[in-house]
């Protein structure tokens, strides 16, 4: 009865900490969730290719020793090269959330690609401005760009950012402006009205470059973030749910990814 | 002939160093004002013969980040920065490195992904610091830094100049068993051994153990001897709340609200003059009388455990690491919380939830001469010990959702720390008894020196030189592989591939053996324990207190499968022994014997503690105080929300992940702003059906201990459980835990003091029929500097509640709803300056009054109350609730206008305005209720103390009217105060 729901594979790294939230909100979305631990994606006992969503969910992998995301990073690049390579050029949907992100930016996966040099990562995510850690609730605002998983989304989405190393830099101010030239921008921190934050703390809680929050690839099916939409698709978890406060929830995003992810897979 | 060394210098690429700028403002604050500007840089040292063109390729791949970084090798003795340190120079160079032994999780790391990226020349890693200080500063104040702010001694080395890196070494035990003869020695003699050994046994338990090897024909090993010695310690085994306590004859001077058939103490007591251990004639007593249905396991498993649901159990468990977090308070708290996960996790739970209650000296407090030697100052033991939670916890996966914050003079020494942890479990799956022939399974990290002896260290008073001889007592945590330890252990009960597990804690595998092999007896060979790096003795691997190790008992045919599933988290599993049905606990060494205990001497063996008590002086501290004439109640209050205590703990709340597993309903902070105050926690488990969820909440007052240890022990009962049913938890089914922080218990009052607020507790959790289903003290709490001089911590009882709410949708927080809306005062409050904060706030006259009046004592008509509370927040006619504690109405009437950003109009009868504003009280709640609602409301709260006080006001203003006096205040101001940083 279920077979028509799309399989997402939840990867799960030494350190993962936020897979059963991302599994849940994909569940919510109506996609089919598995948490594969990275050995057992290495052992061959699951393939990549039999799942039409990769996630990579939040967390710490390897205790971000070297950097937020930096040996994961590696993992893919050493034993899973070809497949996500081929797992992206099949247009299937993949998502990096928090350390997701930062790992997919640090494997190259996410990056500003028309600057000539192709191999060249220019663009990273580095410690938070106030030099801490920080866990507390943002507005993102998705804006126009060839990014599948936010197209459409018309309300703003609230949820909580939880990182020390969240900070997106660009190698020089033209990365950024062609970056966004590019429409690989998909979210920015915005303001309760959903302007974009303009750089002001806390509305931009760590200093990214023109309040990037979420970059996607030339081609739209890669999207990686710092914020965690999957911790708010209940309505119990907005903060301020006992002032009667409600919406902007993270599942749409979800919604959006598992649609697209039929799509292409025709699941 | 020795490998060349090739260091990595990596720097930030653009603009300022968060880091940097962070040390340069702590520099300023420890009084080093000469420094100028502070570079930071991370060393990686790479030893091999190493190519070139693998360098760069390291460096750029993995090792650096080239858009936010810089990076350069240099040779590992680096070029020339010997010459920026002359006398006089303008820049110093200090490098700091771990010192041998320190878990280096970065430097394993290193190594590791160099041979995954094919560069198999690298043999060894290590890392380290590069500080360049600007500014001209002489010797002493480099040292001084150095010492203070850029590297801690007990963990780490520091150079002026290139710092040779330690590398980890390949591991090898060795075979070293000494044998102490014991058996000749007198009474001097024998206590010199257990002091040269740093035992913390007494002549009693030094003579049974002598008695005990007498009997067995044969001295005892070292291995032996250790092992007896941390079984036995204060830590481990809980002596002194087991002890026979002698109390005084005269009765005890505190004034009793309740009921004599209502005192535990009074009952059991009387005509006796004798106790038999606090442990088992109160604690346990209590919650055997109120024998709550829902309570599955008090006081025996590694935590207490009550229902949740049908399907679901909950644990908990509260933690104290004082002692390592005084000497190293990053590693410290860091392995405190690691500890407490562990001891969830030890009942087979999934930890959900963590808690963090800290006590703190005075922030400005830090210039070396207002210290005692050896201590560090209070303002970097916070910064440690918020990052070392913060660390742990935020790598774990699991939210740190409730805790408090206090600071006083009393703990500038001696820090408390206590970490907490919840878990869920399905119902009664806690396998608890290993089967003869069960294999004794180690999972997780590796064991090396780290924390030997800490069972011990953390039963004795500390001096100036703790600090360096309990060096190896500090552990540096690794939260990766504890999430490892998560993952395997919780699937593998659901598997059933166990029969029992502990966590590896004071006492490391002696203790976890020991305690899991008390019946049904072990053997066990030390040569097969994993080993960070050689050369240790085979008593260092038994008593180690190395992190993130659990021991299963496992049978034969679920090895395989438990080994599948190591391999999938990356977990190390080691198999050492068998559980063998003997009762005798046996270690070897390979072939040869090296220890050989009868279960029953080592866990019943020990002879009970006497100990003698007398009732401290209680009440008032000084004299009579006039109320001064004419108060600026505005500024008082003002006063006492930027008091470090009261105000905004929002900088530390958000450097940690509370919203992590997804469950947290309400959160630490709420409110219009997400800024204001919550009473309690709210969660609701993922994974977990319906709408229940789980309450948290703590009480804590030490400054009313320092005047009645009694009745803090009631009101920090009372403030729990208040803040729990404020949030919406159900009264009828609140679990709590204790926590005593105490001195030395061989002194009569200190004793009496705290079998006073044992007896306080007890009382008063009889009184709310809230059992007690764990509880932990840690005594000693003490610190003699070098000038003979002894620092005592107050007396200090946490209590930690764990309620339950039946729809979580039905939560209510502190922050106001909507204007218009009525507000009542609920409670008859005491009244009390006696221990207030308004004797906190540096002001002569109000601490005269503080010193003089009296601390609130139990309020007889809460439990009724707080039923009826609750019965309202049910019915859904509560909109808004807090706890009037510390600070008074004023205070709890302020932060309910913070949280809503709206105003109050407030105004209450009162002979004294001050006392009405300000006093201190049990038991007193202010609500917020719909104006239509106040029918209902009314009724709800029928025959309970409780009046409509005011209404929520538009206007952005606090105004009370209290008798002749009140004040009124701009939301602005109040905000503004709230949200001062300590220090």
């Amino acid at each position: 009865m279920t077979t028509l729901r799309p399989r997402a594979l939840i990867l799960h790294a030494p350190g993962t900490n936020r897979d059963a939230e991302a599994a849940l909100a994909f569940r919510q979305a109506g996609a089919d969730a598995e948490i594969v631990p990275l050995n057992v994606l290495r052992a061959g006992q699951r393939r990549m290719h039999d799942y039409a969503i990769l996630v990579v969910p939040g967390g710490f992998s390897h205790a971000d020793a070297l950097g937020a995301g930096k040996l994961l990073a590696l993992d893919l690049r050493t034993y899973f090269a070809e497949e996500v390579a081929a797992f992206v050029a099949s247009g299937r949907p993949v998502i990096g959330i928090c350390n997701g992100f930062q790992a997919l930016v640090k494997a190259g996966l996410l990056r500003w690609a028309d600057n000539g040099a192709r191999d060249t990562i220019n663009v990273t995510l580095t410690f938070n401005a106030a030099g801490r850690f920080e866990c507390r609730w943002v507005t993102l605002a998705a804006v126009p760009s060839r990014c599948f998983w936010t197209a459409g989304l018309d309300e703003l989405i609230y949820c909580p950012v939880a990182h020390g190393e969240g900070r997106f830099i660009t190698k020089n101010p033209q990365a950024a402006e062609a970056l966004q030239a590019a429409g690989q921008v998909a979210l920015v921190y915005a303001g309760p009205d959903g302007q974009p934050a303009g750089g002001a703390y806390p509305e931009n809680p760590n200093g990214s470059t023109a309040d990037i929050a979420g970059i996607c690839n030339p081609a739209g099916n890669v999207l990686g973030l710092m914020p965690h939409p999957e911790d708010h698709v209940s309505r119990y978890q907005h903060p301020r749910w006992m002032r009667g406060e409600a919406g902007q929830m993270g599942l749409p995003l979800f919604e959006n990814g598992v649609r697209y992810a039929a799509q292409v897979t025709g699941w | 002939m020795a490998l060349p060394i090739h260091c990595l210098v990596i720097g930030a690429r653009n603009g300022v160093n968060p880091a940097a700028a962070s040390l340069l403002a702590d520099a300023h604050a420890l009084g080093v004002l000469a420094l100028t500007d502070l570079e930071c840089y991370t060393l990686y040292f790479l030893e091999g013969d190493i190519p070139g063109s693998d360098l760069d390729r390291l460096s750029v791949e993995v090792l650096s980040d080239p858009v936010a970084q810089t990076s350069a090798w240099r040779s590992h003795l680096g070029d020339g920065v010997a010459a920026f340190n002359n006398a006089g120079a303008q820049h110093h160079v200090i490098e700091t490195a771990p010192r041998p032994g320190v878990t280096d999780r970065v430097a394993e790391e290193i190594a590791r992904c160099a041979h995954m990226l094919g560069v198999a020349s690298v043999r060894r890693a290590a890392t380290g610091q590069r500080f360049v200080l600007h500014g001209v500063l002489t010797d002493a104040e480099r040292h001084f830094l150095a010492r203070r702010l850029l590297a801690n001694p007990v963990i780490q080395r520091y150079a002026f100049g290139p710092i040779e890196p330690s590398f980890p070494e390949v591991s090898q035990a060795s075979a070293l068993v000494e044998v102490i003869a014991l058996r000749e020695l007198d009474d001097a003699e024998l206590l010199a051994v257990s002091r040269e050994r740093r035992a913390a046994l007494d002549l009693a338990e030094m003579q049974a153990v002598q008695q005990y090897f007498r009997e067995a024909g044969r001295d005892p090993t070292d291995v032996e001897f250790e092992t007896i010695a941390q079984t036995w310690s204060e830590h481990c085994v809980h002596k002194t709340f087991k002890a026979r306590i002698t109390l005084p004859r005269n009765r005890p001077a505190w004034h009793h609200s309740l009921a004599t058939k209502d005192r535990v103490g009074e009952q059991i007591d009387k005509p006796a003059s004798e106790v038999d251990g606090l442990l088992r004639t109160y604690l346990r007593a209590t919650t055997d009388r109120i024998a709550a249905p829902w309570v599955r396991s008090a006081f025996v498993d590694n935590a207490g455990i009550v229902d949740f649901d049908d399907e679901f159990e909950i644990s908990f468990k509260v933690e104290t690491h004082n002692h390592p977090s005084a000497i190293e308070p990053f590693g410290g708290a860091n392995t405190g919380v690691g500890g407490v996960v562990r001891d969830v996790l030890g009942v087979s739970a999934k930890p959900i939830a963590a808690t963090d209650v800290l006590c703190f000296g005075p922030q400005a407090l830090g210039m070396d001469t207002a210290l005692p030697e050896g201590v560090l100052p209070p303002r970097r033991v916070r910064s440690g010990v918020v990052a070392g939670i913060g660390d742990y916890g935020n790598k774990l996966g699991v939210p740190t959702v409730n805790g408090a914050i206090w600071y006083d003079s009393g703990y500038t020494a001696n820090p408390l720390v206590f970490c907490g942890c919840v878990g869920l479990a399905p119902k009664n799956r806690h396998p608890r008894q290993p089967i003869a022939g069960d294999h004794v399974v180690v999972l997780g990290g590796r064991t090396g020196r780290d924390g030997l002896r800490g069972a011990t260290f953390s039963s004795m008073p500390m001096d100036a030189q703790t600090g360096e001889v309990a060096g190896a007592s500090v552990q540096i945590g690794d939260p990766i592989t504890e999430k490892g330890l998560i993952e395997v252990v919780t699937r593998a009960r659901e598997a059933g591939l166990y029969h029992a597990v502990t966590d590896c804690g004071a006492g490391g595998l002696s203790s976890a053996v020991g305690e899991m092999g008390s019946q049904v007896g072990a053997e066990v060979d030390v040569t097969r324990v994993r080993l960070k790096y050689p050369g240790l003795a085979p008593w260092e691997i038994w008593l180690s207190e190395a992190q993130e190790r659990m021991v299963l008992a496992v049978p034969e045919a679920a090895l395989p499968k438990l080994q599948a599933l190591c391999d999938t988290f990356g977990i190390e599993q080691t198999d050492i022994g068998q559980f063998t049905g003997t009762g005798r606990l046996l270690a070897r060494a390979g072939e040869r014997l090296i220890l050989d205990l009868d279960n029953e001497f080592l866990h019943n063996g020990l002879p009970q503690r006497r100990l003698t008590a007398v009732w401290p002086a209680v009440g008032p501290l000084g004299p009579g105080a006039d109320l001064p004439a004419m108060p600026d109640y505005a500024g008082l209050l003002l006063a006492l929300l930027r008091h470090p205590n009261l105000a905004s703990k929002a900088d530390v709340i958000r450097s940690y992940d509370h919203e992590v597993q997804g469950g947290t309903v309400v959160k630490p902070l709420t409110g219009a702003a997400n800024d204001g105050p919550a009473d309690a926690c709210v969660l609701k488990p993922m994974g977990t059906g319906g709408t229940r969820g789980i309450v948290l909440a703590n009480g804590l007052n030490p400054e009313y201990g320092k005047r009645d240890a009694y009745r803090m022990a009631v009101s920090v009962v009372d403030e729990a459980i208040r803040n729990a049913v404020a949030a919406g938890a159900d009264p009828a089914r609140i679990a709590l835990l204790d926590n005593f922080c105490w001195g030395d218990p061989q002194r009569p009052e200190t004793l009496g003091a705290l079998v006073a607020a044992v007896r306080g507790c007890c009382d008063a959790a009889l009184h709310y029929g809230a059992p007690f289903i764990s509880g932990k003290d840690s005594l000693n709490n003490e610190y003699t500097g070098s000038d003979g001089r002894r620092h005592a911590i107050p007396p200090t009882l946490l209590i930690s509640a764990l309620g339950l709410i039946d729809d979580v949708s039905q939560s209510v927080t502190t922050d106001l709803k909507a204007p218009g809306d009525l507000l009542y005062l609920l409670g008859e409050p005491q009244g009390r300056l006696g221990g207030g904060h308004l004797g906190l706030l540096g002001m002569p006259a109000y601490t005269a009054l503080a010193e003089a009046g009296e601390v609130p004592d139990l309020a007889e008509w809460a439990p009724g109350l707080y039923r009826a509370l609750h019965g309202a927040i049910r019915a859904g006619l509560v909109r808004a609730c807090h706890d009037v504690s510390e600070g008074g109405l004023a205070v709890a009437a302020a932060e309910m206008c913070i949280g809503g950003r709206l105003g109050m109009a407030l105004s209450v009868e009162a002979a004294e305005p001050l006392v009405a504003l300000f006093g201190e009280t049990n038991g007193a709640l202010l609500v917020e209720v719909r104006a239509e609602d106040a029918g209902a409301f009314e009724r709800h709260l029928a025959g309970q103390p409780a009046r409509r006080i005011g209404h929520v006001t538009a206007g952005s203003q606090l105004a009370i009217r209290a008798g002749g006096g009140g004040l009124q205040l701009p939301m602005a101001e109040l905000v503004s105060a709230w949200s001062t940083l300590p220090g």
